[in-house]
């Protein structure tokens, strides 16, 4: 089941591959939207045959290097699947969005492709080796996304930046994944045994560089402060549709690295040393929000809040990890905020870049001061980018909302004062998705250049409006979600407390 | 005493292509003269059946005299070696092509492969170094065979410092034959144990030098970088891969089946070697701007983490397999150096994936292969060698192993960053070579194959000599 889920879209794009590139663009288009719906589909009936207090499920498991202890282990939990139904979302909604595409469609609609059964395969992975595969194939998949298909004269640059910042984090990373693997009775990277065996008990500075190795490289990808540089510039150079998916899935990556190895594995480390993770979400959380606040440039802005959003994610786990007093209860809320902001930010952040997409696909420009009044004459376009907005800022009745509350009512039994500080976060930004809201859409109207400026079309319309309907059933009627996130929450209090 | 002559076919049909070509060589038209490569390319393929063949047997006994071993560390040293060599002549066919010494090319690769072949079977000390000697001599002519001053030069040193180890390998085998009267490494084990204690310690040193320069490794390194970036680079892959191969398994038949029993602390000595070589290889490497140069230095960090196996108790598997990933990941970096024209530097590189995507693509594979990210061959290799240190309780040796391969990271990515940058106004037309780019193209996809598909490919086991 799984491996026809993660293989599907790699097995379509290898039908395309002897497909002459001249062929009309819209098969290629049409052919990954399929997939990708068939692809949605069958999650969505891996949702439903899920029982959420089942622990790891439709496991498969073959041995692939049994001397070296690797083995082909895929399996997904309470954590992992609605990272896999968010992304399958993400990636259909991006499918409807490329129809405009025009420039070389089929090496675009192949690299898709690919980066969905890697994107995929990674929230599914139970094992570290496999895990740091897709980790790498992923970031080889984005630079060409966004060396081929970006814009600006300094993609180039960009991309190389983000290849060699986040390839140089995987390294790091794999040499926590050997480390941990070492320190195991028999040598294994299978994640299902190693969180069983928490070879690193006890293990006091061994096990502290270990998890600073994989802590390092995980907030690389995250990414935290004062490691998110290559962020900004990636996002800026990206089409809309490689952002959506950067910032939507790939960043998870990081986030999800946490939960399913850093956490579980090294539980005595991650206790000892959670009030790093605070700090840095902390400081993420607020530097994110200020950085974002100083933004002329909408897309940059966006993907400042990136690192805010994240930041609450790390407070959120570095609180969970915090053993002062018996507050399980309020841990398990805080994991369960966690993930929930993950999917949320995805669906979220996913819709806005693909809104700011469509400016650049109108005048060019992401530059706030040059449109005003936009609401005039695109009302979708604005009422749409308002939800996706006032959902990225935590507005009650949106999938935001859900996530930060939990994640505040949680960190704040454990770490008040960090907690205080990083609500100062959601001040911020809700001050500057309204400038950014007011500027680009009130006011008087200006458009750069003369000529229409068309309200979003209906491919662009289709992709959008379901993410956004998505945030707002999370945010009305969450229990879905969170009945299959909370036993999952739950079991990785436990492992945490041991 | 068993004279199977059948057992040493692959080492057989070498020499023979050898010879045959020598002597087919001269009455061949110039334009013909690639038939001498096609036949050294039969011969190794033959031999890869005929080893394959006798690895299949299963057993493990000596021949000729017990001089030499026959087992499973032969039968896949001898796989490595002759599957290396077609590589290395396929990314020579465009250099060699029409030279009025391309037979002596491939004769001269063919009796350096042979040598090697004789080391990597050889399980006494004249044998051994009779293996150094056909190997070395092939050698230095092939660093001097562009005939130009820096080969010259690369040619006089690697002589000079190779007669020097030479004479220093001679003298320790006979201190070794004095200390254990004998240079079989069964009898040795026996004897070594009563033996005077400093003969037998000079004995090894003396041994292990010679077996170091070959190898290129620290303290016998000092002709790599001269050799490497003074040949043309299909010589500089021949030299810096194939003869490792003979002197490093070698290096372990000695040390795991004539030292055991001597009392001296030859694996503290490997141990801090590795140390020496990863460690000077890797800051030498850093800020190199020419690619033959970096490589060089590269090849001799590479040899620090090739040492650590045979260091430590249960290394055999990992060598074996770290040599099969290093040898064919190392042609693949120089097959695409081979690719461009001759001596260009790091910032020549600058735009080859808009000119040669598939070219910069099996540059990235290799030199990522080289620091060793999975889904390669060397990272199937170095973690076998992290487990077998830390198995074997050199733990701060795989501590050294790990930060060394973070730092090498640098000097591959300052190589490949160019790679991938846009290219300059003015970028002048791909070379037309052909067949280095086979050869980039296969022994990238080698590496790839080799360390997806290592579950089926790590030797098992298999039977060894004790």
């Amino acid at each position: 089941m799984l491996t026809a889920i993660v293989f599907l879209p790699l097995a379509v794009a290898v039908v395309l591959l002897p497909v002459p590139a001249r062929a009309p663009r819209r098969l290629f288009v049409w052919s990954w939207i399929l997939t990708a719906a068939v692809d949605l589909a069958l999650v969505i009936v891996a949702w439903l045959r899920f029982r959420p207090s089942g622990g790891m499920q439709f496991t498969e498991r073959v041995p692939w290097i049994p001397q070296a202890g690797i083995s082909y282990h895929v399996g997904v939990d309470g954590l992992s699947l609605p990272l896999v139904a968010m992304s399958a979302v993400l990636f259909l909604a991006v499918a409807i969005y490329s129809l405009s595409e025009t420039r070389r469609p089929k090496a675009y609609v192949i690299l898709f492709l690919f980066l969905q059964t890697v994107c995929l395969g990674l929230f599914v992975a139970q094992d570290l080796i496999l895990f740091f595969l897709f980790f790498d194939l992923s970031i080889v998949g984005m630079f060409f996304v966004i060396a081929g298909w970006g814009h600006g004269p300094a993609r180039r640059h960009a991309a190389l930046q983000f290849f060699l910042y986040t390839l140089s984090g995987s390294l790091v990373l794999l040499l926590g994944f050997i480390g941990l693997s070492l320190a195991a009775a028999r040598p294994t990277f299978d994640m299902v045994e190693l969180t069983a065996a928490n070879p690193l008990a006890g293990r006091g500075v061994y096990a502290g560089l270990v998890l600073l190795a994989i802590g390092l490289g995980l907030a690389i990808k995250t990414p935290t402060f004062p490691v998110h540089t290559w962020l900004p510039p990636a996002h800026t150079d990206a089409p809309a549709t490689g952002s959506a998916i950067l910032a939507g899935v790939m960043l998870k990556m990081g986030t999800y690295g946490f939960v399913r190895i850093a956490m579980p594995m090294l539980p005595d480390a991650w206790r000892r040393y959670a009030l790093i993770a605070v700090v840095v979400g902390v400081v993420s959380v607020v530097y994110g929000a200020l950085v974002a606040l100083a933004q002329t440039n909408v897309k940059r802005m966006i993907a400042y809040t990136s690192v805010n959003h994240m930041g609450y994610i790390l407070l959120a786990l570095g609180a969970a990890g915090a053993v002062a007093g018996d507050h399980a209860a309020a841990r398990e809320l805080a994991v369960t905020g966690a993930v929930t902001q993950m999917v949320s930010h995805g669906l979220l952040t996913g819709a806005l870049f693909l809104l700011t997409g469509v400016l650049w696909d109108r005048r060019q420009t992401y530059r706030m001061d040059a449109y005003s009044g936009l609401a005039a004459i695109t009302p979708v376009f604005a009422g749409a980018t308002a939800v996706a907005a006032f959902g990225s800022l935590g507005i009650p009745g949106l999938s935001g909302f859900v996530a930060e509350f939990q994640i505040f009512t949680g960190s704040l039994a454990t770490e008040p004062v960090a907690t205080g500080i990083a609500l100062l976060g959601i001040l911020i930004t809700a001050a500057l998705f309204l400038r950014a809201l007011q500027q680009i859409f009130l006011g008087p109207l200006h458009i750069p250049a003369a000529g229409a400026f068309p309200d979003l079309r209906p491919a662009e319309i289709l992709s959008v409006l379901p993410l956004l309907a998505l945030s707002v059933i999370i945010g009305i009627a969450p229990r879905f979600l969170l009945d299959v996130i909370e036993p999952a929450s739950r079991v990785l209090i436990g492992l945490v407390a041991r | 005493v068993n004279e199977n002559v059948d057992a040493l076919l692959p080492e057989a049909f070498l020499a023979g292509a050898a010879v045959v070509g020598l002597l087919a060589g001269s009455w061949l038209r110039r334009d013909r003269q690639w038939l001498v490569g096609l036949l050294v390319t039969a011969a190794c393929l033959a031999g890869i059946a005929a080893a394959a063949a006798t690895l299949a047997g299963g057993r493990a006994y000596l021949v000729f005299s017990d001089v030499f071993a026959i087992d499973t560390v032969t039968g896949i040293g001898r796989i490595i070696v002759l599957a290396a060599v077609p590589l290395v002549i396929c990314l020579s066919i465009d250099a060699v092509r029409g030279d009025k010494r391309e037979t002596e090319y491939y004769v001269l690769l063919a009796l350096s492969a042979t040598g090697t072949l004789a080391m990597v079977g050889a399980a006494d000390l004249l044998m051994l170094f009779a293996g150094f000697l056909l190997t070395s001599i092939a050698a230095y002519a092939l660093a001097g065979f562009a005939k130009d001053r820096l080969s010259m030069e690369a040619s006089l040193k690697y002589y000079l410092i190779g007669a020097l180890c030479g004479v220093v390998m001679l003298a320790g085998i006979a201190l070794l034959y004095a200390a254990g009267g004998s240079t079989g490494y069964a009898a040795l084990r026996a004897q070594l144990p009563d033996a005077s204690h400093a003969l037998t310690a000079l004995g090894v040193i003396g041994v292990l030098a010679g077996l170091l320069f070959k190898s290129g490794a620290v303290p016998a390194h000092f002709w790599v970088p001269d050799v490497t970036d003074g040949t043309p680079s299909p010589i500089a892959a021949f030299l810096t891969t194939v003869p490792k191969i003979g002197a490093l398994i070698g290096m372990y038949r000695f040390a795991h089946q004539a030292l055991p029993t001597s009392g001296v602390d030859w694996p503290l000595l490997l141990a801090v070697l590795a140390t020496a070589s990863m460690t000077l290889g890797n800051l030498a490497a850093f800020f190199q701007t020419s690619a033959q140069r970096l490589l060089a230095y590269s090849t001799i960090s590479q040899v620090g983490y090739l040492l650590i196996p045979i260091a430590v108790a249960d290394g055999r598997q990992s060598l074996l397999f770290y040599l099969a990933g290093y040898a064919v990941t190392n042609l693949g970096a120089f097959a695409v150096v081979a690719c461009l024209p001759q001596d260009t530097p790091i910032a020549g590189y600058r735009g080859l994936f808009t000119r040669q995507p598939a070219v910069a693509i099996s540059l990235l594979v290799c030199l990522l292969g080289l620091v060793g990210t999975p889904p390669t061959a060397v990272f199937i290799g170095k973690l076998e060698v992290f487990t077998a240190a830390v198995d074997g309780r050199y733990t701060w040796l795989a501590v050294v192993a790990a930060v060394n391969t973070v730092a090498s990271l640098f000097y591959y990515l300052r190589w490949l960053v160019p790679v991938f940058q846009t290219a300059p106004g003015d970028a002048e037309p791909p070379r037309a070579v052909r067949w280095p780019r086979v050869a980039a193209y296969s022994a990238a996809a080698a590496s790839i194959v080799l360390g997806v598909a290592a579950a089926a490919l790590l030797p098992a086991g298999g039977p060894t000599l004790p």
